[in-house]
This record gives structure tokens, C-alpha cells and sequence, in this order.
């Protein structure tokens, strides 16, 4: 059975990898001013790595949120202070 | 000099037909007595899962080795580092003391969760082994799981000696004999997580329940009669989650390689809890 969706509403799944950037987003506030700007590229290289993972690979996204959640856990540690690419 | 060398200098020095022959044969017996006879090679297949997160959307596979049993340990883990060392350098598993003392080797072989270092190959070569990592759990490479939350548990429940006063000599805490042998069959758990990744009910609830490996440790401590924390430690079992997940399916005690009994140490909490 095929749903059919309002053009520009998200699945749940993209709404996670969203939220995931979003989080990431805010972590790299509370990091000192002058590496922000390498935590920022560091971030979107992680998401732009895997623009090529189709919107109907499950596990494979699914897999890509969790792996990004510990590195996500890892980096939010206040001792990591910078970030090189 | 030594004396035995003489007569084969003898030997080379003459140059006739006996001396050549005598020779020979001395040639022949010495070479033909420690030829031990050719044993016919045992080929066994060993069938293992294999996942790379390198290609994330690659799907996880069976790859089939062989290996020669007349050259290999007698024990799983020898097959699985005989095939690493010399057939695929890219097999990753975890593995440390290969005594069964460090709990690294835990994975799921033939069905069975054990560890791989103490664990008999079937010696049966028509027979395919075949290996997996521990059930249930997410797969960080190969055979590695990711143990995670199961640390996180371990945490969660405090695994220390929790008291209000300490000796005033500053000494150590003393424990009767009797109440030392309390804690045996307990201490022993290596923490190696194949009774928690076997059982139905830790499969279905990770996130809440703590599973038998954690439960067993939870009365280790509630069983220690020098720790204070006991009451502590029961109310946060006090939920229907935690410890009310553990339907006694006992898959716990029939795979601890340790010999262990979680399902027997879950039934004193519940026991305790109830009293």
C-alpha cells in the first residue's frame, strides 16, 4: 500500500538525521570561540560524507544516527576544546 | 675433535664400492627415523559473519575458511587467529587472555553464546562451525558488539562496597568465613555478557532491563555482608523493569561458560525483595 505524502513533509527517520544536526549544532556553541568554526566543518563534513545514502536505506541510516550519537557523546566531552579536518 | 667423526672421514678418504654403500645406508636410516608418518589433513569450514562499517551500506555476509585441524589448537579461538594470522588479516574479534579470564571472546558459536577460547573444535570435519557475535546486540565490526549499554548498567547499579563507617584502625573491613562464602559462585563472573545476550526478555527490553550478567552482580553486592547500601540498592530494583523483566527462561545458567547460575542469583533478589 502506497501512503501518499504531502510534498515537503519529512519521514520520521529525516526528522532524527535533522534533530541529530540540529543537536550538533548547538553542542559547538558551547565550544571556545575560535574552534567553533572547525567544529562547524568537521559537523557538516560527517552529514555531506553521506549524501549518497539513498532515503530508503534503513539500517544503513539507522546505523549512520548511532555511530553519530557516541561520536556526537565523545566530542560534546568539554575536554575536547578543537576539532582538525 | 671429536672421536665420532673419525671413522666418516675414514669413509670419505676410501673411495670404494662398500664404503659408498655403507654410506648411503647410514644416509637413509638417519634421515627415514624421525619422519613421523604423514597424517591425511583434517580440512575443517568455518563458516563467520562478517561486516564492514567502512562501507556502511554494505550488507553483513557469511565468509566461509578452511582450516587444517592437524595444524591448529584444539580450541575455537586458535581456529579464529590460525585464520586471521594466515588467511584474512581483516577478521576482527575481540580476544585477550585465551584462559577464559578476561571475558573478551564472547561470541555465538553453533548457536551457543560462549567464549571462543573455551570452547572445543568439533572435531567433526563434515560438519560446518559457524560463528556469530553475540545476539541482539549492535554490531561494531565482525564479531566485536557494542557493550555499551551493558557498561552503562554495570554503572547504574554501583558496583562498590557502599558503607557508612570504615574500621576506626583504618584497616581492612573483616568478613566471617560463613559470610565469605556467600559470595561464591558470584565473584567469579567475568562480566563477558553471554547470559544477557542470550536471554528472550533482555533481547526485547536492552534499554530497561538490566539483564542476568547485571542482576548477578546486583546480589553479589546485596549478599556482601560488609556493605551497608542494601536497602539503597533494593528500592531501585523496586520497579517493574530492572529485575520483574527476568521471566526465569534460565537460557542465563545453561550458557555461562563460567558455570555460573544468574537465574539462581535473580530468584534470591526476588526472594529478598519479597520478604
Amino acid at each position: 500500500m502506497v501512503v501518499a505524502r504531502k510534498k515537503g513533509r519529512l519521514t520520521g527517520l529525516q526528522r532524527d538525521v535533522l534533530s541529530m544536526y540540529r543537536s550538533c549544532l548547538r553542542a559547538i556553541r558551547v565550544k571556545p570561540a575560535e574552534s567553533r568554526h572547525n567544529f562547524l566543518q568537521f559537523t557538516r563534513l560527517q552529514f555531506r560524507q553521506h549524501l549518497t545514502v539513498p532515503k530508503s536505506d534503513f539500517t544503513t541510516i539507522e546505523y549512520l544516527l548511532r555511530r553519530g550519537r557516541n561520536q556526537l557523546e565523545t566530542y560534546s566531552n568539554p575536554g575536547v576544546r578543537n576539532v582538525g579536518i | 675433535m671429536n672421536t665420532y667423526k673419525q671413522p666418516l672421514r675414514a669413509l670419505f678418504r676410501t673411495n670404494n664400492s662398500l664404503a659408498s654403500t655403507m654410506f648411503a645406508r647410514t644416509l637413509a636410516t638417519a634421515t627415514s627415523e624421525p619422519a613421523a608418518p604423514e597424517k591425511a589433513p583434517r580440512i575443517k569450514e568455518f563458516q563467520i559473519y562478517r561486516w564492514n562499517p567502512d562501507d556502511p551500506s554494505s550488507k553483513p555476509h557469511m565468509q566461509t575458511y578452511s582450516v587444517d585441524l592437524n595444524a591448529c589448537g584444539p580450541m575455537m579461538l586458535d581456529a579464529l587467529l590460525k585464520i586471521k594470522n594466515e588467511q584474512d588479516s581483516t577478521l576482527t574479534l575481540r580476544r585477550s587472555c585465551r584462559e577464559g579470564i578476561c571475558g573478551s571472546c564472547a561470541m555465538n558459536i553453533n548457536g551457543t553464546n560462549t567464549l571462543a577460547c573455551l570452547c572445543r573444535i568439533n572435531t567433526d570435519t563434515a560438519q560446518t562451525t559457524k560463528v556469530y557475535p553475540l545476539p541482539h546486540m549492535f554490531v561494531i565490526k565482525d564479531l566485536v558488539p557494542d557493550l555499551t549499554q551493558f557498561y552503562k548498567q554495570y554503572k547504574s547499579i554501583k558496583p562498590y562496597l557502599q558503607r557508612t563507617d570504615y574500621p576506626e584502625d583504618g584497616r581492612e573491613t573483616l568478613q566471617s568465613i560463613a559470610d565469605r562464602k556467600k559470595l561464591d559462585g558470584l565473584y567469579e563472573c567475568i562480566l563477558c555478557a553471554c547470559c544477557s545476550t542470550s536471554c528472550p526478555s533482555y533481547w526485547w527490553n536492552q534499554s530497561e532491563y538490566l539483564g542476568p550478567a547485571i542482576l548477578l552482580q546486583t546480589y553479589r553486592w546485596l549478599a556482601d555482608s560488609r556493605d551497608h547500601a542494601t536497602a539503597e540498592r533494593k528500592l531501585a530494583l523496586q520497579n517493574s523493569m530492572s529485575l520483574y523483566r527476568c521471566h526465569t527462561i534460565m537460557n542465563c545458567s545453561k550458557t555461562c561458560p563460567k558455570g555460573l547460575n544468574p537465574g539462581l542469583a535473580i530468584a534470591r533478589i526476588k526472594k529478598s525483595m519479597a520478604l
